[in-house]
C-alpha cells in the first residue's frame, strides 16, 4: 500500500530548522511578496507550532501553507537540508483531511467535486473547452492544475489535443536486439496537450534501436495533487503506475517532464519497498540519452550554416535533484543549436503545481523575472524539460511582450534526427 | 492583545494590509537565529521614516514596546520581540535610492539586502566590504544596527567603517539626520558611530549613507595546512608582520577539521591540525607574486601541505571547505551555541588553548574557526540539549570562555552584538562607570524605555 508521511512523521525534520533566514535568500514567493509567511523558515515555524497545538489550521495559517511552489530552492541552499516542500505537501494534506478539500482552494473543490466543475466548466468559454476537458481522466493532474473556473483570461494556455498522445502510439515498440527496453510515462502535459513531445521522445529512443513500451492505463504521476493536498489521491494514483509500469520487465522507466521525474523518483521513493523500486529504475530522457551513445553520434550530424540561439531553463524538479548537465549537454551536442546559458537559469519558473492558480498574481511576477532573464540572453529559443515549465514560461513572455519561443529540448532533437517512421 | 482601538490607528499610519494581528504573522515575527521565540502583540510594515516616526508617537502615548526587525538573521536576539508589543519590519524600505559612481557613495533604505547592494554596486565597479555570513539574506540595517563583521574585515574593516551618515527616528519618534555624504565631517557628536552597533535601541535606521571603494580587479585563495594551531597562528602574524595584509585570514582548529572530514570525507592528511585559508585582491599581475611570497613566509611553521587556487572553480572548492563546517558541526551533536569572542591577533593561539582546556573540563566538545586575521573566534559549544544537566555544563563553559577572551585583553562578541544573549555577561567586560553612561544616554533618548527594550542591558 502506498502511503504517504503525516506531519507528525516530519517532526525532526522540521525541528532541523536552526532559523537562520537563508531560504530568505532563494525563495521565489519570498522574493515576490516580502513577507515571513511566505518563506520557508515562516512555513517551519507554523508548521512547528499546528504540531505543538500552539496555533490551528486558522485561514491565514493555510494562506501561508498555500504560497509554497514546492520548488526546493529552499532546500537546495539550507545549510541543515530541512525539506520545506515535504513539510509544506504534509501539512496541506493534514488541512485537506480536517477541512476537506474545498477549504484549501476553491479550485480543487470544485475538480474533486466533478459533476459541478462540469457544469461549471459548460458554462465557461475559456482556454478550454469543456469538450476538450472531457477527455481528461477525472484524476488527471492538469484537472488539479487547471481547474477552469478559477483560470485567469489572460493566461496563455495550449489547446488540449484531440488525440492524447497515447492513443496514437501503439504499446509495444520494438527495437533493435541487445538495446534497452524502457517503460515511457508521458505524464498529463505531454499526452494531453504537447503530443509533438511524445512523438519526438519514439522518434529519439527509435534512433538509438531502445525498445519503447507506453502502458496505455498509466496515469497522471500524483504531482498537482501533492501540491493540492490530496494525499489519497496522490496514493491511489501511485498505486496504478505501479501496476501499469510493473506489468512487462523494463529496464529504465523514463520521463520527459520534470515534475513526472520528481513524482515517480522522489515522492514514490517513500511509499514502499515495491515504490523505492520504481523509483530507483526512473530516469530522466536526457540522463538516458547521454549515458547511451547519443551526444556522440549527434557530433557526427552535418551542422546547418545557420544556427539558432538557445537558452536551457532548469526546471526545479530536476535541478533539486542534481540533474543540470545532461539536457545541456544534449543541447550543446545539437548540430543546429548555438547554446547560450541565461542568468538565474536556475530558478523557479513560477507554476508550482496548483500554485499558479490560485496565485497567479504572484505566480505572474515571479515569471515577469524569468521572462527578463531570457530577453538578456539573447536566445531566440528557451529549451527546457518540463511541459509545466514550458507553459508558464511561454505565458511570462507573452506578458512581457517577447518574442521568444519555448520548446522542449525532445522537439530540437528530433529536428536534428534523420527522418524515420514510426513503427506501426 | 492590544486594543482594537490602537491596531486602526496602526492602520491608518501604514495601512490595513501592513497591520498583522494573526496568529500566523505573530508566530513569524517571533524567531531569530537564536531560535528562541516571544510573540509579539501586532507585526506593522512601514515603507517611511514618517510613518515609523507616527509610529513611535503612538507607541510613547501608549507605552507600547517596539521592536525594530529588518531579516530576523541575527545570532544575539537584537530583534526578538521579548516584551510583545510591536514588530516594526523594514521588509518594504528595499530600495537602493542611489549610487554615485563620482564621489564613490551610496544610499539605501534598510530593508535593502546586502549581497543585493553589493552585486549592485560591483556592476558599475565599486565595491562594498563588510560580508557577515549572512550577508544573501541579512539587510542593510540590521548591519548597521549590530556593526556586522565578515572575513574581508581583516583588510577592510567592518560595517561602521564604511557608514558615512543616516537617517534616524529616535525612540520619541523625531527624524533626525546625522554624519553626510561628506568623506570628513567634525559638527557635533559622531551620532553616526554611535548608531551603529547600537542594536537598535537609540533609534531606528530609515536611511543610510555608505561610503564605496573601487572594486579590487582580482583575486587570489590558498588554503595551508598546518601541523598545530601555534603554525598558523604564527602564520598569521608572520604575513601581517611582513606588512601584507591579505583580504581574509580564516582558520579552522584540528576539531573543525576533523568534523568537517566526517562529514564530507574531505581529503587532508592526518597530521594537518589547523588550516588557514587565506584570500589576497588587488591587480591580476601582484596576485602571484603576493600568493607566492606567503607561502615562502609560512613555510617554516609547520606546513603540511599548500594549496593555491589558479581557477574560480579551484578557489570556490577550498571555500566549499570552509562553508562545509557549519553543517558538518551538527553531526557532533545537535545544539550549537556559537559565540563570537574577538581577542588580539597574536593571542589567538593562547586562546585555543583556554578553550581546550575549557571543553576537557566540562567534558563537552568545543570546536572553534573564524577570522584569524583579526583575532575574531567563532567558540562553537556543540550539546545535546535533551541530555540532563548539558545545558548548566555549556552555561558555565561560555561564561569561562568569556573570561578567558577577557583576560587576554578580548572581547565577548566581535560581530553578533550583545542583545539578550550576552546581556546576563556584560558587567563582566563593561565597568559599572561605563555601564552607566551607556544607560543615561539610553534613558535620556527614549525616557520611556519604548525601543527595543531589555536588550543589552537585562535591568533596562
Amino acid at each position: 500500500m502506498a502511503k504517504l508521511k503525516d506531519l507528525e512523521e516530519l517532526r525532526e525534520e522540521i525541528e532541523q530548522c536552526v532559523k537562520c533566514g537563508a531560504c530568505r535568500a532563494h525563495c521565489p514567493v519570498f522574493g515576490a511578496e516580502h513577507r515571513e509567511g511566505r518563506v520557508a523558515r515562516g512555513k517551519i515555524a507554523l508548521s512547528k507550532a499546528v504540531l505543538d497545538g500552539a496555533v490551528g489550521f486558522d485561514a491565514k495559517v493555510v494562506e501561508d501553507l498555500s504560497q509554497c511552489l514546492l520548488c526546493g530552492s529552499c532546500w537546495a541552499q539550507c545549510p541543515n537540508k530541512v525539506p520545506t516542500e515535504e513539510i509544506v505537501a504534509a501539512a496541506r494534506r493534514r488541512i485537506a483531511e480536517e477541512q476537506g478539500l474545498s477549504s484549501f482552494g476553491k479550485g480543487v473543490a470544485a475538480v474533486i467535486g466533478r459533476p459541478k466543475l462540469m457544469n461549471l466548466l459548460a458554462k465557461t468559454g475559456g482556454a478550454l473547452s469543456s469538450l476538450l476537458f472531457e477527455k481528461l481522466p477525472e484524476n488527471s493532474g492538469l484537472r488539479l492544475r487547471f481547474p477552469a473556473p478559477y483560470l485567469d483570461a489572460g493566461r496563455t494556455l495550449p489547446p488540449l489535443t484531440s488525440k492524447p498522445f497515447r492513443e496514437r502510439v501503439p504499446e509495444v515498440i520494438e527495437g533493435a536486439p541487445g538495446q534497452p527496453t524502457v517503460a515511457f510515462f508521458t505524464g498529463c502535459g505531454i499526452n494531453y496537450m504537447y503530443p509533438a513531445i511524445g512523438e519526438a521522445f519514439v522518434k529519439a529512443l527509435q534512433f538509438l534501436g531502445v525498445t519503447i513500451i507506453i502502458p496505455k492505463d498509466q496515469a497522471c504521476c500524483g504531482l498537482p495533487a501533492v501540491s493540492a493536498g490530496a494525499g489519497k489521491t496522490v496514493e491511489q494514483l501511485a498505486e496504478q503506475n505501479l501496476e501499469a509500469l510493473n506489468r512487462r520487465p523494463v529496464d529504465f522507466v523514463v520521463t520527459a517532464c520534470a515534475s513526472c521525474n520528481a513524482g515517480l523518483g522522489k515522492i514514490y521513493a517513500d511509499m514502499g519497498p515495491e515504490f523505492a523500486e520504481l523509483a530507483k529504475k526512473t530516469q530522466d530522457i536526457f540522463v538516458f540519452l547521454a549515458s547511451h551513445g547519443l551526444p556522440e553520434k549527434l557530433a557526427a550530424l552535418p551542422k546547418p550554416t545557420r544556427r539558432v540561439k538557445v537558452t536551457y531553463h532548469d526546471p526545479c524538479h530536476l535541478r533539486t535533484r542534481g540533474i543540470t548537465k545532461e539536457p545541456r549537454e544534449i543541447l550543446r551536442a545539437l548540430p543546429q543549436v548555438e547554446f547560450v546559458e541565461m542568468e538565474a537559469a536556475g530558478t523557479c519558473c513560477g507554476l508550482g503545481g496548483t500554485y499558479s492558480v490560485y496565485h497567479y498574481e504572484n505566480s505572474k511576477k515571479i515569471g515577469a523575472k524569468k521572462a527578463g532573464f531570457v530577453a538578456a540572453s539573447g536566445a531566440e529559443l528557451v529549451a527546457t524539460d518540463c511541459p509545466g515549465c514550458i507553459m508558464q514560461l511561454q505565458d511570462s513572455i507573452n506578458h512581457a511582450g517577447g518574442t521568444q519561443r519555448v520548446v522542449h529540448i525532445l522537439e530540437l532533437l528530433a529536428e536534428a534526427l534523420p527522418e524515420r517512421p514510426l513503427s506501426p | 492583545m492590544l486594543d482594537p482601538r490602537i491596531i486602526n490607528e496602526l492602520k491608518g499610519i501604514v495601512g490595513a494590509g501592513n497591520v498583522a494581528t494573526d496568529m500566523a504573522a505573530l508566530i513569524c515575527y517571533s524567531y531569530d537565529a537564536t531560535q528562541q521565540q516571544f510573540l509579539p502583540e501586532v507585526v506593522v510594515h512601514p515603507a517611511s521614516a514618517e510613518e515609523i516616526s507616527r509610529i513611535l508617537r503612538l507607541a510613547n502615548r501608549e507605552l507600547i514596546p517596539v521592536f525594530p526587525r529588518g531579516a530576523g538573521s541575527g545570532f544575539s536576539g537584537g530583534s526578538l520581540p521579548t516584551k510583545g508589543g510591536i514588530v516594526l519590519t523594514t521588509e518594504r524600505m528595499d530600495r537602493i535610492l542611489a549610487i554615485d559612481q563620482e564621489n564613490l557613495v551610496a544610499t539605501v533604505e534598510p530593508g535593502v539586502v546586502t549581497e543585493q547592494f553589493q552585486q549592485a554596486v560591483e556592476k558599475v565597479g565599486l565595491f562594498y566590504p563588510p560580508d557577515p555570513a549572512s550577508l544573501k539574506f541579512s539587510t542593510l540595517g540590521g548591519n548597521v544596527a549590530e556593526c556586522a563583521g565578515g572575513p574581508r574585515c581583516v583588510k577592510y574593516g567592518v560595517t561602521k567603517d564604511y557608514i558615512l551618515g543616516l537617517e534616524v527616528v529616535t525612540p520619541t519618534g523625531d527624524i533626525i539626520v546625522t554624519g553626510g555624504p561628506t568623506m570628513k565631517g567634525v559638527v557635533g557628536y559622531d551620532l553616526t558611530k554611535l548608531l551603529c552597533g547600537s542594536e537598535g535601541t537609540l533609534g531606528i535606521i530609515t536611511r543610510i549613507v555608505i561610503k564605496l571603494l573601487p572594486l579590487p580587479e582580482a583575486k587570489k585563495t590558498m588554503l595551508v595546512l598546518f601541523d598545530s594551531i601555534d603554525g598558523a597562528a604564527k602564520g598569521v602574524s608572520a604575513i601581517v608582520g611582513a606588512k601584507i595584509i591579505p583580504t581574509t585570514l580564516e582558520f579552522m582548529d584540528g576539531r573543525t577539521l576533523d568534523c568537517v572530514r566526517q562529514a564530507t570525507g574531505l581529503q587532508v592528511p592526518d597530521a594537518a591540525r589547523a588550516v588557514l585559508i587565506i584570500e589576497v585582491d588587488g591587480d591580476r599581475e601582484f596576485l602571484d607574486k603576493q600568493a607566492n611570497r606567503i607561502a615562502e613566509i609560512i613555510a617554516p611553521l609547520g606546513v603540511v601541505e599548500t594549496r593555491i587556487a589558479t581557477t574560480p572553480e579551484e578557489s570556490e572548492a577550498l571555500w566549499a571547505i570552509r562553508r562545509a563546517v557549519s553543517p558538518s558541526l551538527r553531526k557532533v551533536n545537535p545544539d550549537k551555541f556559537n559565540e563570537d569572542i574577538c581577542v588580539p591577533r597574536s593571542k589567538v593561539p593562547e586562546m585555543i588553548r583556554k578553550v581546550d582546556a575549557i571543553s576537557a573540563k566540562y567534558g563537552i566538545p568545543i570546536v572553534n574557526f573564524g577570522h584569524a586575521g583579526d583575532g575574531n573566534i567563532h567558540v562553537n559549544v556543540m550539546i545535546d540539549k535533551k541530555v540532563p544537566g548539558e545545558l548548566a555544563k555549556a552555561e558555565q563553559a561560555i561564561e569561562e570562555v568569556f573570561k578567558g577572551a577577557l583576560e587576554l585583553g578580548g572581547t565577548m562578541s566581535g560581530e553578533h552584538g550583545v542583545g539578550i544573549a550576552k546581556a546576563p555577561y556584560i558587567p563582566l567586560e563593561i565597568t559599572p562607570q561605563t555601564a552607566t553612561y551607556m544607560k543615561a544616554l539610553k534613558k535620556a533618548l527614549d525616557p520611556n524605555n519604548i525601543l527595543n527594550p531589555g536588550k543589552i542591558f537585562l535591568d533596562s
